[in-house]
Protein backbone atom coordinates (compact mmCIF):
# COMPACT_ATOMS: atom_id res chain seq x y z
CA UNK A 1 0.00 0.00 0.00
CA UNK A 2 2.99 2.36 0.66
CA UNK A 3 3.15 2.90 -3.42
CA UNK A 4 0.43 5.26 -4.77
CA UNK A 5 -2.19 3.98 -7.49
CA UNK A 6 -0.16 4.76 -11.00
CA UNK A 7 -1.55 5.35 -14.47
CA UNK A 8 -0.29 2.30 -15.45
CA UNK A 9 -2.31 0.35 -12.90
CA UNK A 10 -5.42 2.31 -13.86
CA UNK A 11 -5.00 1.22 -17.87
CA UNK A 12 -4.66 -2.45 -16.52
CA UNK A 13 -7.75 -2.67 -14.66
CA UNK A 14 -9.85 -0.90 -17.12
CA UNK A 15 -8.39 -3.45 -19.77
CA UNK A 16 -9.48 -6.24 -16.69
CA UNK A 17 -12.60 -4.57 -16.37
CA UNK A 18 -13.53 -4.46 -19.70
CA UNK A 19 -13.47 -1.07 -19.92
CA UNK A 20 -12.24 1.28 -23.23
CA UNK A 21 -11.41 4.62 -20.58
CA UNK A 22 -10.60 7.11 -22.54
CA UNK A 23 -6.98 9.37 -22.12
CA UNK A 24 -9.46 12.27 -19.80
CA UNK A 25 -11.32 9.37 -17.77
CA UNK A 26 -7.92 7.79 -17.15
CA UNK A 27 -6.32 10.76 -15.73
CA UNK A 28 -9.12 11.24 -13.32
CA UNK A 29 -9.73 7.91 -12.32
CA UNK A 30 -5.91 7.43 -11.50
CA UNK A 31 -6.47 10.77 -9.08
CA UNK A 32 -9.50 9.86 -7.81
CA UNK A 33 -9.09 6.06 -7.18
CA UNK A 34 -5.96 6.87 -5.62
CA UNK A 35 -7.25 9.28 -3.19
CA UNK A 36 -10.30 6.75 -2.55
CA UNK A 37 -7.74 3.83 -1.73
CA UNK A 38 -5.91 6.90 0.52
CA UNK A 39 -8.95 6.11 2.95
CA UNK A 40 -9.15 2.35 2.57
CA UNK A 41 -5.25 2.32 3.76
CA UNK A 42 -6.50 2.81 7.65
CA UNK A 43 -8.55 -0.65 6.99
CA UNK A 44 -5.51 -2.00 5.35
CA UNK A 45 -3.65 -1.39 7.84
CA UNK A 46 -5.25 -3.15 10.41
CA UNK A 47 -3.88 -5.94 12.51
CA UNK A 48 -6.69 -8.39 12.57
CA UNK A 49 -4.98 -11.27 10.98
CA UNK A 50 -7.06 -13.21 13.43
CA UNK A 51 -10.12 -12.44 12.48
CA UNK A 52 -11.94 -14.55 10.37
CA UNK A 53 -13.34 -13.23 6.95
CA UNK A 54 -17.13 -12.34 6.51
CA UNK A 55 -18.56 -12.90 2.87
CA UNK A 56 -22.11 -12.61 3.56
CA UNK A 57 -24.30 -11.80 6.01
CA UNK A 58 -26.35 -15.23 6.21
CA UNK A 59 -24.80 -18.73 6.91
CA UNK A 60 -25.20 -19.69 3.25
CA UNK A 61 -26.13 -23.41 2.38
CA UNK A 62 -26.74 -25.02 -0.87
CA UNK A 63 -30.65 -25.10 -1.55
CA UNK A 64 -31.82 -28.24 -2.99
CA UNK A 65 -34.82 -29.15 -4.55
CA UNK A 66 -36.36 -32.13 -6.71
CA UNK A 67 -35.11 -32.37 -10.10
CA UNK A 68 -38.54 -31.28 -11.75
CA UNK A 69 -39.28 -29.29 -14.65
CA UNK A 70 -40.78 -26.15 -14.09
CA UNK A 71 -41.88 -22.94 -17.33
CA UNK A 72 -38.75 -21.45 -18.02
CA UNK A 73 -38.13 -17.83 -19.49
CA UNK A 74 -39.90 -17.79 -23.32
CA UNK A 75 -36.84 -18.14 -25.74
CA UNK A 76 -38.40 -16.15 -28.20
CA UNK A 77 -39.68 -13.49 -25.48
CA UNK A 78 -35.79 -13.45 -24.16
CA UNK A 79 -34.03 -13.34 -27.74
CA UNK A 80 -36.47 -10.52 -28.75
CA UNK A 81 -34.03 -8.48 -26.24
CA UNK A 82 -30.69 -9.46 -27.68
CA UNK A 83 -28.75 -6.62 -29.52
CA UNK A 84 -27.91 -9.66 -32.44
CA UNK A 85 -29.22 -12.69 -32.97
CA UNK A 86 -28.90 -15.50 -35.74
CA UNK A 87 -30.60 -19.00 -35.35
CA UNK A 88 -32.62 -18.87 -31.94
CA UNK A 89 -28.94 -17.76 -30.53
CA UNK A 90 -27.46 -14.85 -29.25
CA UNK A 91 -24.73 -13.73 -32.39
CA UNK A 92 -21.81 -12.05 -31.50
CA UNK A 93 -18.12 -10.71 -33.47
CA UNK A 94 -15.55 -13.04 -33.62
CA UNK A 95 -13.84 -14.55 -30.91
CA UNK A 96 -10.71 -15.70 -32.34
CA UNK A 97 -8.03 -13.58 -33.73
CA UNK A 98 -6.73 -14.21 -37.80
CA UNK A 99 -4.00 -16.54 -36.80
CA UNK A 100 -6.41 -18.85 -34.29
CA UNK B 1 -55.24 9.91 2.70
CA UNK B 2 -52.98 6.39 3.78
CA UNK B 3 -52.39 3.37 1.72
CA UNK B 4 -54.28 1.68 5.18
CA UNK B 5 -57.43 4.12 4.38
CA UNK B 6 -57.22 3.54 0.33
CA UNK B 7 -57.09 -0.15 0.71
CA UNK B 8 -60.16 0.41 3.16
CA UNK B 9 -62.24 2.45 1.40
CA UNK B 10 -61.62 0.30 -1.57
CA UNK B 11 -62.09 -2.84 0.10
CA UNK B 12 -65.45 -1.60 1.01
CA UNK B 13 -66.75 -0.32 -1.95
CA UNK B 14 -66.48 3.61 -0.65
CA UNK B 15 -64.08 4.56 -2.87
CA UNK B 16 -63.14 2.97 -6.53
CA UNK B 17 -59.57 2.03 -7.57
CA UNK B 18 -59.97 3.75 -10.83
CA UNK B 19 -60.81 6.93 -9.12
CA UNK B 20 -57.34 6.53 -6.84
CA UNK B 21 -55.79 6.14 -9.66
CA UNK B 22 -56.68 9.02 -11.60
CA UNK B 23 -56.22 11.11 -9.07
CA UNK B 24 -52.45 10.18 -8.19
CA UNK B 25 -51.62 10.43 -12.14
CA UNK B 26 -53.44 13.71 -12.11
CA UNK B 27 -50.85 14.91 -8.99
CA UNK B 28 -48.07 13.11 -11.51
CA UNK B 29 -48.99 15.15 -14.43
CA UNK B 30 -49.14 18.57 -12.69
CA UNK B 31 -45.78 18.38 -10.96
CA UNK B 32 -43.78 15.62 -12.32
CA UNK B 33 -42.19 17.64 -14.72
CA UNK B 34 -40.59 20.08 -11.66
CA UNK B 35 -39.57 16.84 -9.61
CA UNK B 36 -38.61 14.20 -12.34
CA UNK B 37 -39.09 11.04 -9.76
CA UNK B 38 -40.08 8.64 -12.73
CA UNK B 39 -38.38 7.12 -15.70
CA UNK B 40 -41.40 5.99 -16.64
CA UNK B 41 -45.43 6.87 -15.58
CA UNK B 42 -46.97 3.56 -16.26
CA UNK B 43 -50.54 5.76 -16.83
CA UNK B 44 -52.05 2.91 -18.99
CA UNK B 45 -51.25 -0.01 -16.98
CA UNK B 46 -52.31 1.53 -13.86
CA UNK B 47 -55.44 2.07 -15.21
CA UNK B 48 -55.93 -1.52 -16.48
CA UNK B 49 -54.64 -2.40 -12.94
CA UNK B 50 -56.66 -0.49 -10.81
CA UNK B 51 -60.00 -1.55 -13.12
CA UNK B 52 -58.68 -5.57 -12.24
CA UNK B 53 -59.09 -4.47 -8.43
CA UNK B 54 -62.10 -2.52 -9.27
CA UNK B 55 -63.46 -5.66 -10.53
CA UNK B 56 -62.54 -8.11 -8.07
CA UNK B 57 -64.28 -5.74 -5.23
CA UNK B 58 -67.32 -6.15 -7.15
CA UNK B 59 -67.42 -9.53 -7.73
CA UNK B 60 -66.71 -10.13 -3.84
CA UNK B 61 -63.59 -11.49 -4.29
CA UNK B 62 -61.21 -10.54 -2.03
CA UNK B 63 -58.97 -7.47 -3.20
CA UNK B 64 -56.24 -7.47 -1.28
CA UNK B 65 -54.49 -5.51 1.87
CA UNK B 66 -53.00 -3.06 -0.77
CA UNK B 67 -55.82 -2.97 -2.71
CA UNK B 68 -56.29 0.02 -4.67
CA UNK B 69 -53.23 1.60 -3.35
CA UNK B 70 -50.68 3.01 -6.10
CA UNK B 71 -46.89 2.15 -5.77
CA UNK B 72 -43.79 3.91 -7.04
CA UNK B 73 -41.37 0.95 -7.80
CA UNK B 74 -37.25 1.77 -8.12
CA UNK B 75 -36.63 1.11 -11.81
CA UNK B 76 -34.05 -1.79 -10.89
CA UNK B 77 -37.01 -4.00 -10.53
CA UNK B 78 -37.73 -5.89 -13.18
CA UNK B 79 -41.64 -5.67 -14.77
CA UNK B 80 -42.68 -8.17 -17.22
CA UNK B 81 -43.32 -6.08 -20.35
CA UNK B 82 -42.50 -2.52 -18.93
CA UNK B 83 -39.15 -1.13 -19.56
CA UNK B 84 -36.27 -1.51 -16.88
CA UNK B 85 -33.17 0.69 -16.91
CA UNK B 86 -31.69 0.86 -13.78
CA UNK B 87 -31.13 4.48 -14.95
CA UNK B 88 -28.47 3.22 -17.01
CA UNK B 89 -27.75 3.89 -20.78
CA UNK B 90 -26.59 0.09 -21.15
CA UNK B 91 -30.02 -0.85 -19.98
CA UNK B 92 -32.15 1.39 -21.99
CA UNK B 93 -34.62 -0.17 -23.99
CA UNK B 94 -34.85 -3.30 -22.27
CA UNK B 95 -38.12 -4.94 -21.13
CA UNK B 96 -37.44 -7.67 -18.60
CA UNK B 97 -39.19 -11.04 -19.54
CA UNK B 98 -40.73 -11.64 -15.64
CA UNK B 99 -41.54 -10.18 -13.11
CA UNK B 100 -39.82 -9.26 -9.70
CA UNK B 101 -41.49 -11.57 -6.46
CA UNK B 102 -41.96 -8.08 -5.35
CA UNK B 103 -43.74 -7.14 -7.98
CA UNK B 104 -45.74 -10.06 -8.09
CA UNK B 105 -46.57 -9.56 -4.32
CA UNK B 106 -47.63 -6.05 -4.48
CA UNK B 107 -49.99 -7.35 -7.86
CA UNK B 108 -51.01 -9.90 -6.16
CA UNK B 109 -52.01 -7.86 -2.87
CA UNK B 110 -54.16 -5.29 -5.44
CA UNK B 111 -51.11 -2.75 -5.28
CA UNK B 112 -51.14 -0.48 -8.76
CA UNK B 113 -48.27 0.67 -10.08
CA UNK B 114 -48.23 3.50 -11.00
CA UNK B 115 -44.52 4.32 -12.49
CA UNK B 116 -41.10 3.11 -12.40
CA UNK B 117 -38.79 5.99 -10.15
CA UNK B 118 -35.52 7.58 -11.08
CA UNK B 119 -32.08 6.22 -9.27
CA UNK B 120 -28.75 6.46 -9.10
CA UNK B 121 -27.11 4.22 -12.02
CA UNK B 122 -27.17 1.50 -10.96
CA UNK B 123 -27.68 1.95 -7.29
CA UNK B 124 -24.50 3.61 -6.98
CA UNK B 125 -24.85 7.09 -4.93
CA UNK B 126 -26.49 8.85 -2.43
CA UNK B 127 -28.04 11.82 -4.80
CA UNK B 128 -30.02 10.72 -7.80
CA UNK B 129 -27.37 12.46 -9.62
CA UNK B 130 -25.48 9.25 -10.90
CA UNK B 131 -28.65 8.96 -13.24
CA UNK B 132 -27.92 8.67 -16.69
CA UNK B 133 -31.76 10.35 -17.10
CA UNK B 134 -31.08 13.11 -14.93
CA UNK B 135 -31.63 14.19 -11.15
CA UNK B 136 -34.73 13.54 -9.27
CA UNK B 137 -35.52 16.82 -6.93
CA UNK B 138 -36.12 17.36 -3.41
CA UNK B 139 -39.80 18.39 -3.31
CA UNK B 140 -38.86 20.12 0.07
CA UNK B 141 -37.20 22.16 -1.99
CA UNK B 142 -36.79 21.17 -5.47
CA UNK B 143 -32.82 23.12 -5.22
CA UNK B 144 -31.47 20.13 -3.18
CA UNK B 145 -31.27 16.40 -4.22
CA UNK B 146 -33.52 14.08 -2.61
CA UNK B 147 -30.87 11.82 -1.59
CA UNK B 148 -29.86 8.56 -2.91
CA UNK B 149 -30.41 6.09 -4.59
CA UNK B 150 -33.62 5.94 -4.27
CA UNK B 151 -34.23 9.03 -4.82
CA UNK B 152 -37.28 8.73 -7.02
CA UNK B 153 -38.90 6.87 -4.75
CA UNK B 154 -38.30 8.96 -2.14
CA UNK B 155 -39.66 11.82 -4.07
CA UNK B 156 -42.55 10.36 -5.30
CA UNK B 157 -43.79 9.87 -1.78
CA UNK B 158 -43.00 12.63 -0.56
CA UNK B 159 -44.69 14.38 -3.49
CA UNK B 160 -48.02 12.47 -2.64
CA UNK B 161 -47.23 10.65 -6.28
CA UNK B 162 -47.91 7.52 -4.70
CA UNK B 163 -48.11 6.74 -0.77
CA UNK B 164 -46.02 3.79 -1.21
CA UNK B 165 -42.97 3.09 -2.59
CA UNK B 166 -40.22 0.19 -3.45
CA UNK B 167 -36.70 1.03 -3.12
CA UNK B 168 -33.19 -1.01 -2.73
CA UNK B 169 -31.13 -0.18 -0.16
CA UNK B 170 -27.20 -1.66 -0.30
CA UNK B 171 -25.26 1.30 1.82
CA UNK B 172 -28.23 3.40 3.25
CA UNK B 173 -30.36 3.71 -0.68
CA UNK B 174 -33.71 3.61 1.51
CA UNK B 175 -33.13 5.38 4.37
CA UNK B 176 -31.10 8.36 3.64
CA UNK B 177 -33.34 9.50 0.68
CA UNK B 178 -36.12 8.44 3.39
CA UNK B 179 -34.51 11.26 5.68
CA UNK B 180 -33.80 13.65 3.01
CA UNK B 181 -37.49 14.03 1.84
CA UNK B 182 -39.32 13.72 5.34
CA UNK B 183 -40.55 9.89 4.86
CA UNK B 184 -40.39 6.77 6.24
CA UNK B 185 -37.51 4.38 4.57
CA UNK B 186 -36.97 0.79 5.79
CA UNK B 187 -34.12 -1.63 5.47
CA UNK B 188 -35.25 -4.83 6.38
CA UNK B 189 -32.77 -7.71 7.71
CA UNK B 190 -31.07 -9.71 5.12
CA UNK B 191 -33.03 -12.07 3.35
CA UNK B 192 -36.18 -10.69 4.54
CA UNK B 193 -37.49 -9.70 0.96
CA UNK B 194 -36.95 -11.82 -1.92
CA UNK B 195 -34.24 -10.60 -4.03
CA UNK B 196 -35.51 -12.14 -7.48
CA UNK B 197 -36.28 -9.54 -10.01
CA UNK B 198 -33.76 -6.96 -8.29
CA UNK B 199 -31.06 -6.39 -10.82
CA UNK B 200 -28.25 -6.58 -8.81
CA UNK B 201 -25.27 -3.58 -7.28
CA UNK B 202 -23.74 -5.57 -4.18
CA UNK B 203 -26.12 -9.44 -3.66
CA UNK B 204 -24.42 -9.60 -0.07
CA UNK B 205 -25.71 -6.13 0.84
CA UNK B 206 -28.62 -5.49 -1.35
CA UNK B 207 -32.20 -5.64 0.41
CA UNK B 208 -35.27 -4.24 -1.19
CA UNK B 209 -37.49 -2.13 1.61
CA UNK B 210 -40.16 -0.17 1.21
CA UNK B 211 -40.97 3.88 1.56
CA UNK B 212 -44.75 5.45 3.36
CA UNK B 213 -45.97 8.56 4.59
CA UNK B 214 -46.75 6.74 8.16
CA UNK B 215 -45.24 3.86 9.85
CA UNK B 216 -47.83 1.44 9.70
CA UNK B 217 -48.28 2.10 6.02
CA UNK B 218 -44.52 1.00 5.74
CA UNK B 219 -45.15 -2.16 7.86
CA UNK B 220 -48.22 -3.33 5.97
CA UNK B 221 -45.88 -2.92 2.21
CA UNK B 222 -43.03 -4.84 4.20
CA UNK B 223 -45.70 -7.41 5.53
CA UNK B 224 -46.76 -7.92 2.04
CA UNK B 225 -43.53 -8.13 0.02
CA UNK B 226 -41.90 -10.21 2.29
CA UNK B 227 -41.49 -14.18 3.25
CA UNK B 228 -39.38 -16.66 2.03
CA UNK B 229 -38.80 -17.12 -1.39
CA UNK B 230 -37.74 -20.23 -3.35
CA UNK B 231 -36.37 -18.14 -6.12
CA UNK B 232 -33.99 -16.17 -4.16
CA UNK B 233 -31.55 -18.66 -2.40
CA UNK B 234 -30.61 -16.38 0.09
CA UNK B 235 -34.29 -15.76 1.16
CA UNK B 236 -34.61 -16.08 4.79
CA UNK B 237 -37.34 -19.59 5.12
CA UNK B 238 -39.66 -17.76 7.18
CA UNK B 239 -43.20 -16.34 6.24
CA UNK B 240 -42.80 -12.30 7.00
CA UNK B 241 -43.01 -11.04 10.49
CA UNK B 242 -45.91 -9.76 11.71
CA UNK B 243 -45.11 -5.68 12.55
CA UNK B 244 -48.75 -4.35 12.04
CA UNK B 245 -50.31 -5.87 15.30
CA UNK B 246 -47.54 -4.58 17.86
CA UNK B 247 -47.36 -1.70 16.48
CA UNK B 248 -48.87 -0.17 19.53
CA UNK B 249 -47.13 -1.27 22.13
CA UNK B 250 -44.53 1.23 22.87
CA UNK B 251 -41.11 1.11 24.33
CA UNK B 252 -41.63 1.03 27.61
CA UNK B 253 -38.90 -0.99 29.10
CA UNK B 254 -36.89 -1.06 26.12
CA UNK B 255 -33.45 -0.32 26.27
CA UNK B 256 -32.20 1.46 23.67
CA UNK B 257 -28.31 2.83 22.84
CA UNK B 258 -27.21 6.07 21.09
CA UNK B 259 -24.17 4.65 18.88
CA UNK B 260 -21.45 6.74 19.77
CA UNK B 261 -19.39 6.45 16.75
CA UNK B 262 -22.36 7.27 14.50
CA UNK B 263 -23.60 10.26 16.35
CA UNK B 264 -21.03 12.83 17.47
CA UNK B 265 -17.93 13.75 15.32
CA UNK B 266 -19.28 14.78 11.51
CA UNK B 267 -22.84 14.71 12.64
CA UNK B 268 -24.27 17.98 11.81
CA UNK B 269 -25.61 20.18 15.09
CA UNK B 270 -29.08 21.26 14.08
CA UNK B 271 -29.10 17.04 12.89
CA UNK B 272 -27.80 16.51 16.12
CA UNK B 273 -30.12 18.42 18.38
CA UNK B 274 -33.31 16.55 17.15
CA UNK B 275 -31.40 13.46 18.01
CA UNK B 276 -31.14 14.27 21.42
CA UNK B 277 -35.05 15.46 21.02
CA UNK B 278 -35.61 11.41 19.88
CA UNK B 279 -33.84 10.31 22.71
CA UNK B 280 -35.93 12.65 25.22
CA UNK B 281 -39.16 10.83 23.76
CA UNK B 282 -38.09 7.55 23.91
CA UNK B 283 -36.86 8.40 27.42
CA UNK B 284 -40.62 10.06 27.91
CA UNK B 285 -42.06 6.84 27.00
CA UNK B 286 -40.71 4.45 29.48
CA UNK B 287 -37.43 3.30 27.58
CA UNK B 288 -34.00 3.22 29.22
CA UNK B 289 -31.73 5.34 27.03
CA UNK B 290 -27.81 5.28 27.25
CA UNK B 291 -24.49 5.68 24.93
CA UNK B 292 -23.52 2.41 23.44
CA UNK B 293 -20.21 2.27 21.53
CA UNK B 294 -19.43 0.06 18.30
CA UNK B 295 -15.89 0.71 17.69
CA UNK B 296 -15.70 -0.92 14.50
CA UNK B 297 -18.58 1.02 12.70
CA UNK B 298 -15.49 3.56 12.21
CA UNK B 299 -14.41 1.08 9.86
CA UNK B 300 -17.73 0.52 8.28
CA UNK B 301 -17.41 3.33 5.10
CA UNK B 302 -14.12 2.15 4.01
CA UNK B 303 -15.17 -1.21 4.43
CA UNK B 304 -17.83 -0.70 2.24
CA UNK B 305 -15.81 0.99 -0.34
CA UNK B 306 -14.19 -2.11 -1.07
CA UNK B 307 -16.79 -4.63 -0.72
CA UNK B 308 -19.68 -3.04 -2.56
CA UNK B 309 -17.35 -1.97 -5.35
CA UNK B 310 -15.55 -5.58 -5.06
CA UNK B 311 -19.77 -7.16 -5.56
CA UNK B 312 -20.17 -4.93 -8.35
CA UNK B 313 -17.52 -5.30 -10.76
CA UNK B 314 -18.07 -9.44 -10.33
CA UNK B 315 -22.12 -8.58 -10.77
CA UNK B 316 -22.15 -5.65 -13.69
CA UNK B 317 -19.76 -7.89 -15.85
CA UNK B 318 -22.83 -9.22 -17.16
CA UNK B 319 -23.66 -6.08 -18.78
CA UNK B 320 -21.29 -7.28 -21.77
CA UNK B 321 -23.28 -6.28 -25.15
CA UNK B 322 -24.49 -10.01 -25.46
CA UNK B 323 -27.97 -10.98 -24.08
CA UNK B 324 -29.63 -7.92 -23.68
CA UNK B 325 -29.03 -3.86 -24.06
CA UNK B 326 -26.91 -1.84 -25.49
CA UNK B 327 -23.91 -3.25 -28.08
CA UNK B 328 -21.27 -0.97 -29.19
CA UNK B 329 -19.79 -3.36 -32.21
CA UNK B 330 -15.94 -3.89 -32.64
CA UNK B 331 -13.67 -6.27 -34.58
CA UNK B 332 -13.49 -8.96 -32.37
CA UNK B 333 -15.88 -9.84 -28.63
CA UNK B 334 -13.36 -8.51 -26.80
CA UNK B 335 -13.47 -4.79 -28.33
CA UNK B 336 -17.40 -5.28 -28.48
CA UNK B 337 -17.14 -5.44 -24.86
CA UNK B 338 -14.92 -2.72 -24.27
CA UNK B 339 -16.88 -0.47 -26.21
CA UNK B 340 -20.09 -1.04 -25.06
CA UNK B 341 -18.99 -0.63 -21.56
CA UNK B 342 -17.34 2.56 -22.03
CA UNK B 343 -20.41 3.83 -24.14
CA UNK B 344 -23.22 2.38 -21.82
CA UNK B 345 -21.61 3.13 -17.78
CA UNK B 346 -21.58 6.28 -16.53
CA UNK B 347 -18.69 7.92 -14.66
CA UNK B 348 -19.70 6.39 -10.77
CA UNK B 349 -20.54 2.95 -12.13
CA UNK B 350 -17.23 3.06 -13.72
CA UNK B 351 -15.25 4.59 -10.72
CA UNK B 352 -16.69 1.60 -8.63
CA UNK B 353 -16.32 -1.60 -11.21
CA UNK B 354 -12.22 0.05 -11.28
CA UNK B 355 -12.15 0.14 -7.53
CA UNK B 356 -13.84 -2.97 -7.35
CA UNK B 357 -11.49 -4.79 -9.99
CA UNK B 358 -8.64 -3.76 -8.04
CA UNK B 359 -9.55 -4.47 -4.64
CA UNK B 360 -10.15 -7.83 -6.01
CA UNK B 361 -6.80 -8.20 -8.40
CA UNK B 362 -3.72 -10.63 -7.94
CA UNK B 363 -1.43 -8.70 -5.12
CA UNK B 364 -4.39 -6.04 -3.70
CA UNK B 365 -6.64 -9.04 -2.87
CA UNK B 366 -5.65 -9.45 0.93
CA UNK B 367 -4.83 -6.08 1.80
CA UNK B 368 -7.96 -4.90 0.58
CA UNK B 369 -10.87 -7.28 0.14
CA UNK B 370 -9.50 -9.53 2.31
CA UNK B 371 -9.40 -6.87 5.27
CA UNK B 372 -12.64 -5.25 4.52
CA UNK B 373 -14.26 -8.81 5.12
CA UNK B 374 -12.57 -9.31 8.20
CA UNK B 375 -13.50 -5.64 9.48
CA UNK B 376 -17.25 -6.91 8.91
CA UNK B 377 -16.74 -9.62 11.26
CA UNK B 378 -16.04 -6.78 13.70
CA UNK B 379 -18.73 -5.37 12.91
CA UNK B 380 -21.15 -7.95 13.19
CA UNK B 381 -19.01 -8.69 16.84
CA UNK B 382 -19.20 -4.90 18.00
CA UNK B 383 -23.05 -4.77 17.17
CA UNK B 384 -23.50 -8.19 19.17
CA UNK B 385 -21.93 -6.64 22.29
CA UNK B 386 -23.76 -3.74 21.80
CA UNK B 387 -27.19 -5.74 21.42
CA UNK B 388 -26.40 -7.91 24.65
CA UNK B 389 -26.68 -4.79 26.49
CA UNK B 390 -30.01 -3.04 24.08
CA UNK B 391 -32.52 -3.88 21.97
CA UNK B 392 -32.47 -1.37 20.01
CA UNK B 393 -30.21 1.33 18.94
CA UNK B 394 -30.25 4.91 17.82
CA UNK B 395 -27.99 7.37 15.48
CA UNK B 396 -28.95 9.92 13.00
CA UNK B 397 -30.03 8.95 9.50
CA UNK B 398 -27.40 11.02 7.74
CA UNK B 399 -25.04 13.56 8.73
CA UNK B 400 -26.61 16.74 7.51
CA UNK B 401 -30.00 17.55 5.91
CA UNK B 402 -30.05 17.20 1.91
CA UNK B 403 -27.74 19.22 0.21
CA UNK B 404 -27.86 21.02 -3.11
CA UNK B 405 -27.55 19.70 -6.49
CA UNK B 406 -23.81 19.66 -7.66
CA UNK B 407 -22.68 20.29 -4.21
CA UNK B 408 -20.55 16.82 -3.66
CA UNK B 409 -20.83 15.77 -7.27
CA UNK B 410 -16.67 16.62 -8.23
CA UNK B 411 -15.47 14.51 -4.82
CA UNK B 412 -16.78 11.62 -4.39
CA UNK B 413 -15.68 10.58 -0.84
CA UNK B 414 -17.30 13.62 0.07
CA UNK B 415 -21.02 12.26 -1.40
CA UNK B 416 -19.33 9.06 0.01
CA UNK B 417 -20.04 10.11 3.80
CA UNK B 418 -23.31 10.86 3.45
CA UNK B 419 -24.06 7.17 4.22
CA UNK B 420 -21.68 6.72 7.10
CA UNK B 421 -24.72 5.99 9.72
CA UNK B 422 -26.69 3.55 7.48
CA UNK B 423 -23.89 1.59 6.17
CA UNK B 424 -22.55 -0.56 9.45
CA UNK B 425 -26.54 -2.34 8.95
CA UNK B 426 -25.42 -3.66 5.44
CA UNK B 427 -22.26 -4.82 6.89
CA UNK B 428 -24.05 -6.77 9.53
CA UNK B 429 -27.40 -7.67 7.53
CA UNK B 430 -29.33 -5.68 10.29
CA UNK B 431 -32.47 -4.23 9.99
CA UNK B 432 -32.53 -0.19 10.32
CA UNK B 433 -35.38 2.45 9.35
CA UNK B 434 -35.43 6.13 9.19
CA UNK B 435 -38.27 8.06 11.01
CA UNK B 436 -38.97 11.74 9.95
CA UNK B 437 -37.46 13.76 13.05
CA UNK B 438 -38.41 17.70 12.78
CA UNK B 439 -36.59 19.75 10.81
CA UNK B 440 -33.08 21.15 10.58
CA UNK B 441 -32.05 24.86 10.75
CA UNK B 442 -32.65 25.67 7.08
CA UNK B 443 -36.17 23.88 7.02
CA UNK B 444 -35.11 20.88 5.65
CA UNK B 445 -36.52 17.48 7.32
CA UNK B 446 -34.28 15.20 9.92
CA UNK B 447 -34.30 11.64 9.88
CA UNK B 448 -33.76 9.07 13.12
CA UNK B 449 -32.98 5.51 12.59
CA UNK B 450 -33.72 3.22 14.59
CA UNK B 451 -31.59 0.06 14.00
CA UNK B 452 -32.16 -3.95 15.41
CA UNK B 453 -30.03 -6.74 15.45
CA UNK B 454 -31.44 -9.63 12.65
CA UNK B 455 -35.07 -9.89 12.17
CA UNK B 456 -35.82 -7.49 15.17
CA UNK B 457 -37.99 -5.49 12.82
CA UNK B 458 -41.46 -5.99 15.45
CA UNK B 459 -39.41 -4.02 18.06
CA UNK B 460 -38.08 -1.28 15.42
CA UNK B 461 -41.24 -0.74 14.16
CA UNK B 462 -42.53 -0.09 17.77
CA UNK B 463 -40.01 2.85 18.61
CA UNK B 464 -40.06 4.16 15.04
CA UNK B 465 -44.23 4.47 15.87
CA UNK B 466 -43.27 6.28 19.54
CA UNK B 467 -41.37 8.66 17.71
CA UNK B 468 -44.17 9.07 14.94
CA UNK B 469 -46.70 9.79 17.70
CA UNK B 470 -44.75 12.56 19.36
CA UNK B 471 -44.13 14.35 15.86
CA UNK B 472 -47.88 13.75 15.50
CA UNK B 473 -48.96 15.68 18.50
CA UNK B 474 -46.16 18.13 18.07
CA UNK B 475 -47.62 19.01 14.65
CA UNK B 476 -51.26 18.83 16.36
CA UNK B 477 -50.09 21.11 19.39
Amino acid sequence: MSERLTRDDVVYVAHLARLDLDAAEIDLFTEQLASILDHAADVAALDIADVPPTAHPLPLVNVLRDDEVTPSLDRDEVLAQAPAVQDHRFRVPRILGEAQ
Amino acid sequence: MTALDIAASVRSGERSAVEVVEEHLARIAASESDIHAFNLVMGEQARAAAAAVDARVSAGEEAGPLAGVPVALKDNLCTRGVPTTCSSKILEGWVPPYDATVVTRLIKAGAVPVGKTNLDEFAMGSSTENSAFGPTKNPRDPRRVPGGSSGGSAAAVAAGFAPLAVGSDTGGSIRQPAAFCGVVGVKPTYGAVSRYGLIAFASSLDQIGPFAHTVADAALLLEVMGGHDPADSTSIAEPAASLSASLTEGVNGLRIGIVTELSGRGIAPDVAARLGEAVAVLTAAGAEVDEVSVPAAIHGLPAYYLIAPAECSSNLARYDGVRYGLRVDGPDVEAMNGATREAGFGAEVKRRIMLGTYALSAGYYDAYYGKAQKVRTLIIRDFGAAYAEFDLLLSPTAPTTAFELGAKTADPYSMYLSDVCTIPSNLAGHPAMSVPFGTGDDGLPVGVQVLAPALGEPTMFRAAAVLEGAMNERGAA
